[in-house]
């Protein structure tokens, strides 16, 4: 039985045949829409997330199957004291596959040490979002064409931000991928993707406070969000949380074909008249994500 | 106890100078009945000062704690006065409850049953970092 805790979890290869049926989900969803009839996914959500809770019910009820689950800690037996590990090894007597995000880091790992069933992280406190890192994966080989040959920005908060640190450690397995950090000294790329995840994979890196100054020579911009519940104190998050916002004007200098990305939610890193632009990809990020995890969920439970 | 002799148990050799107190507190070796000899600051042509360490029993040592806190150490094992036997160390890959994860956000603070489990991830440097959240262990040595 496989899960899913982090995204090294799946081979390169395995990463191609998840976004090959993506792909093919896109292309013809009628043709999947029985594929998990009879099959329950249970959404886990010890902390609120809408956007990935959804995605993931969507995702289950586009291939036929149901879903059940609790959306906060307060709504399951989280609230009484029960353990993760009680928590799945119930579940798994209900449901054929969990979705689990848990605001503390490791939780998925302790749950599939228990469960009887395929285990997904939704995301664990400010560690992994490997579902997201998928959903940008079939992104830019969708936009791309390639997962490789590219010059990719990240901007914000890189010290924090789960899904930089993710796609990082997934990018770093292709090659001829050259990387551009662009963030406020405070909120800087850790040592250890840097001189681990990135340099072991000799592959190369630029650190930039300036994000048009980094623009013109990026084919993809990956945006983040500031996130507020990352941070222990408050001043810091206010005094840094607007550090980068990308405006139609930066974008001038851009390159035509850039593919803009963001995890969403956005606060106001990116300006709303940017969506029009044909370049922003985030929102194709958002339904993206919904056809991988399809595929995931095929994947994990034998149907693929 | 001869400090020099033991009959049955382990010399602990090339201990890095200061190191013997943590050992002893590690392996919990106050607990133990038999005799222990902790020599410090031994002169030593290849260390300048080290340690030494005499445990009179032959105890199941824990050689991964033994790896982590000082891969340099030499065991020698005692059987009938005589050594028996020479064990080099080296940094284990994978420490279970040796040392515990002080990441507030990680799940072993909540979940009280969960080993804490620590993987080798750069030999280099010694470092190893929780199985779980991937938080740095506090390095020792």
């Amino acid at each position: 039985m496989r899960h899913l805790i982090d995204i090294t979890d799946l081979s390169n290869d395995e990463i191609s045949r998840l976004a090959d049926t993506a792909d093919r989900i896109i292309a013809d969803r009628q043709a999947f829409s029985n594929v998990c009839a009879g099959k329950k996914l249970a959404t886990l959500f010890f902390e609120p997330s809408t956007r990935t809770r959804l995605s993931f019910e969507a995702a289950m009820l586009e291939l036929g199957g149901s879903v059940l689950g609790f959306s906060s800690a307060d709504s399951s037996s989280a609230s009484k004291g029960e353990s993760v590990s009680d928590t799945v090894r119930t579940v798994g007597c209900y449901a054929d596959i969990i979705a689990m995000r848990h605001p503390k880091e490791g939780a998925p790992m302790a749950a599939a040490a228990k469960s009887p069933v395929p285990i997904i992280n939704a995301g664990d406190g400010g560690h992994c979002h490997p579902t997201q890192t998928l959903a940008d994966l079939l992104t830019i080989r969708r936009e791309k064409g390639r997962l490789g040959g590219f010059t990719i920005g990240f901007c914000g908060d890189l010290k924090f931000g789960r899904t930089v640190h993710s796609l990082i450690t997934a990018l770093a397995r292709y090659e001829d991928i050259r990387f551009v950090f662009i963030s406020p000294p405070e909120l800087v790329v850790p040592e250890y993707m840097k001189n681990g995840v990135i340099r072991r994979n000799r592959l190369t890196f630029a650190e930039t406070d300036s994000l048009e100054q980094a623009l013109p020579e990026l084919d993809i911009l990956y945006m983040t969000r500031v996130q507020r519940e990352r941070f222990f104190n408050e001043a810091d998050y206010i005094r840094l949380k607007d550090s980068y916002i990308l405006e139609p004007s930066k974008l001038r200098a851009a390159k035509s074909d850039l593919c803009i990305m963001h995890p969403l939610p956005r606060v106001n890193e990116i300006s709303a008249k940017v969506d029009d632009d044909p370049r922003a990809c985030y929102f194709k990020q958002v339904e993206n994500g919904k056809f991988i995890r399809e595929a995931l969920i095929m994947f994990l439970l034998g149907l693929m | 106890m001869k400090i020099d002799s033991i009959k049955n148990g382990y010399v602990l050799d090339h201990i890095k100078a200061g190191n013997s107190m943590r050992i002893y507190n590690y392996l919990n070796l106050e607990q133990l009945e038999c005799s222990v000899a902790i020599l410090k600051n031994v002169k030593s042509s290849k260390m300048g000062r080290k340690d030494i360490m005499k445990i009179d029993s032959l105890i199941d040592l824990d050689f991964d704690i033994l790896g982590y806190i000082d891969p340099g150490i030499t065991i020698n094992i005692i059987e009938n006065d005589a050594i028996v036997a020479k064990r080099e160390l080296c940094l284990p890959e994978r420490l279970t409850n040796v040392i515990r994860c002080r990441n507030p956000r990680c799940i072993t603070t909540t979940e009280q049953e969960l080993d804490h489990v620590f993987k080798l991830t750069d030999r280099e440097n010694r470092v190893y970092r929780c199985m779980y959240c991937e938080a740095k262990a506090k390095k020792e040595g």
